[in-house]
């Protein structure tokens, strides 16, 4: 059995190779910064005889998520990979993909949505994928980039999921920086993933339709089997990342991960690269006295319901940092975990480094120890978005009512 | 080195596994029913005047949901006839346009509703 190989790359590397490990046989793909480094990286890859897998140049995203599914629903392992625009393009398609049940996995580099033009790392990419009835991941760093991709595989096959799925992993912050990954041999690869599941195949000769008008009853337990299998999915998921660290060392069994969470009274809550600077914050605030724990979002669908109760429920307030916002209320991860808490604890919802705006650890210091002091002030409070821009607080609808300053 | 097994149902042209698990599927097989009872949209229903009928399929050909089936001899001159699958005839009302005898007079679904309902009480 070979070794193991710790070679320095992109995050977008990371997951070109994770879809070079998993023997994917087919990719469709149209190039968008900050993504595009991910199929170039597969076209080489594929020239170079190191993967033995078709790529398809389509003339739009719609057509790359189309002919990625089409090569999924004829019975093969199929990926592609998206940013911002190209994934709103394929929006449509998202939908036909996990309705019809067909596995599919797809990178999303997050991006901002213009206009303005903009490259640079929002959520409101990937966030806006919720609804779809795909899995959603986020990868805090290139290693994770790499370990989700290829347990996404495994995930979305197994034939309580049959549902497809998103890695993400934040635009620049990781696509582009270089870490050290891990690489594994191929032989142990294929023990932990089994050749590819799927509920039907569709083949020349024994004709069948997909996506027939159905009675809308029929429809509607089909939405109610999707829900299903999201349940399923969080014990697949469970499992599958235990597996993972039986065969390659990593243990992903968690959907969020909690750092210094359990003696803390101050939970700082989010998803993405982001996160590892929030530990660095937690860390300089404990110095100064607060305790503060770091509770982050590896799954966003489905939603890591029981683990987040679990975390922070019992908490004196969880601020929620959010790299994108839904314009006209607060954060999408705010309103969830908002939910998902009962907002019990203090809730304190913090737009922020959105379109790119670089936010450090000393700036998630600054905004956490304000919403710290809030709390302490005035008891239990509840501001869905205090938007952090440029070292100051902006109290924004709908909570510009609590007076900040 | 050995092709392993796990190599060997991986090659090139080998499809997935097909498990369908128990899951619901937006699944369809050719033939009338896809959508289910589709009879129950009508609110016209055609009807065909045997007398008038020359046999010659039009109807059968141009119904877009297949449900009219084209019985030989049984009509009063041995042509041809058409017999309409009410479970899922929609009553699109295309049989009776392309008849080019108007042998097909499309009726007010209501009408046969309400006597449906008249035997109904009668049987009770
Ligand atoms: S009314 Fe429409 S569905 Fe019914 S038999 Fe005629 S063509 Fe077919
Ligand atoms: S189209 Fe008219 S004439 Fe021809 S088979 Fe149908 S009912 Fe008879």
């Amino acid at each position: 059995m070979g070794m193991p190989k710790l070679l320095a790359m992109r995050g977008n590397e990371a997951v070109a190779y994770a879809a070079k490990y998993a023997r994917v046989e087919v990719v469709a793909a149209y190039p968008i910064t900050p993504q595009t480094i991910i199929v170039e990286k597969i076209d080489e890859l594929i020239s170079k005889g190191e993967m033995d897998a078709e790529m398809i140049h389509v003339e739009s995203e719609h057509s790359a998520l189309a002919a990625t599914y089409g090569a999924a629903i004829g019975g093969v392992r199929a990926f592609t990979a998206t940013s911002s625009h190209g994934l709103m393009y394929m929006y449509e398609v998202l939908w036909w993909t996990a309705g019809s049940r067909i596995p599919v996995v797809m990178a999303v580099v997050t991006r901002a949505m213009g206009p303005p033009w903009n490259i640079h790392v929002s959520h409101e990419d990937i966030l806006a994928t919720r609804d779809t009835g795909w899995l959603v991941s986020m990868a805090e760093n290139n290693q994770e980039a790499f370990d989700l991709t290829l347990q996404m595989f495994r995930i979305t096959e197994d034939p309580r999921v049959y549902l497809p799925g998103i890695v993400g992993l934040d635009g620049f912050i990781l696509s582009h920086t270089v870490e050290p990954v891990e690489l594994p041999d191929q032989e142990t690869v294929d023990e932990f993933l089994p050749p590819r599941r799927q509920p039907y195949v569709m083949e020349p000769g024994e004709p069948k339709a997909m996506g027939n008008l159905v009675p809308d009853e029929y429809f509607e337990e089909l939405r109610m089997d999707m829900q299903q299998s999201m349940e399923n999915a969080v014990k697949v998921i469970r499992e599958v990342g235990k597996e993972y660290a039986k065969y390659f060392g990593r243990d992903y069994s968690d959907l969020v991960e909690c750092y210094k969470c359990s003696d803390a009274d101050y939970i700082v809550a989010g998803t993405g690269s982001w996160m590892g600077d929030a530990k660095i914050a937690a860390d300089k605030l404990r110095e100064k006295g607060y305790r503060v724990g770091v509770m982050r979002l590896r799954w966003i669908r489905p939603f890591p319901w029981s683990d987040v109760r679990e975390a922070a429920m019992s908490k004196r307030a969880v601020i929620v940092m959010d790299r994108s916002l839904s314009t006209g209320h607060a954060g999408p991860l705010f309103l969830e975990l908002s939910s998902a808490l009962e907002a019990k604890p203090s809730m304190i919802g913090v737009p922020a480094g959105i379109g790119g705006v670089d936010i450090s650890y000393e700036d998630i210091e600054r905004f956490t120890e304000k919403a710290i002091q809030l709390v302490e002030e005035h008891g239990r409070v509840y501001i869905p978005a205090m938007w952090y821009h440029l070292g100051k607080i902006f109290p924004t609808y709908p909570s510009s009512h609590v007076k900040l300053d | 080195m050995a092709v392993s097994e796990s190599e060997e149902s991986r090659k090139r042209g080998v499809v997935a596994v097909v498990e369908p698990a128990g899951h619901k599927l937006p699944l369809s097989m050719a033939g009338p029913g896809a959508m289910g009872k589709t009879g129950y949209w009508r609110t016209q229903r055609p009807v065909v005047n045997t007398e008038k009928c020359t046999g010659c399929y039009l109807c059968w050909l141009y119904c877009p949901d297949n449900v009219i089936e084209m019985v030989p001899g049984k009509g009063p001159r041995g042509q041809d006839i058409p017999v309409i699958d009410y479970d899922y005839c929609k009553g699109c009302g295309v049989c009776a346009a392309v008849c080019p005898v108007k042998a097909i007079d499309m009726v007010d679904e209501s009408k046969f509703l309400a006597k449906e309902k008249e035997e109904g009480d009668g049987n009770a």
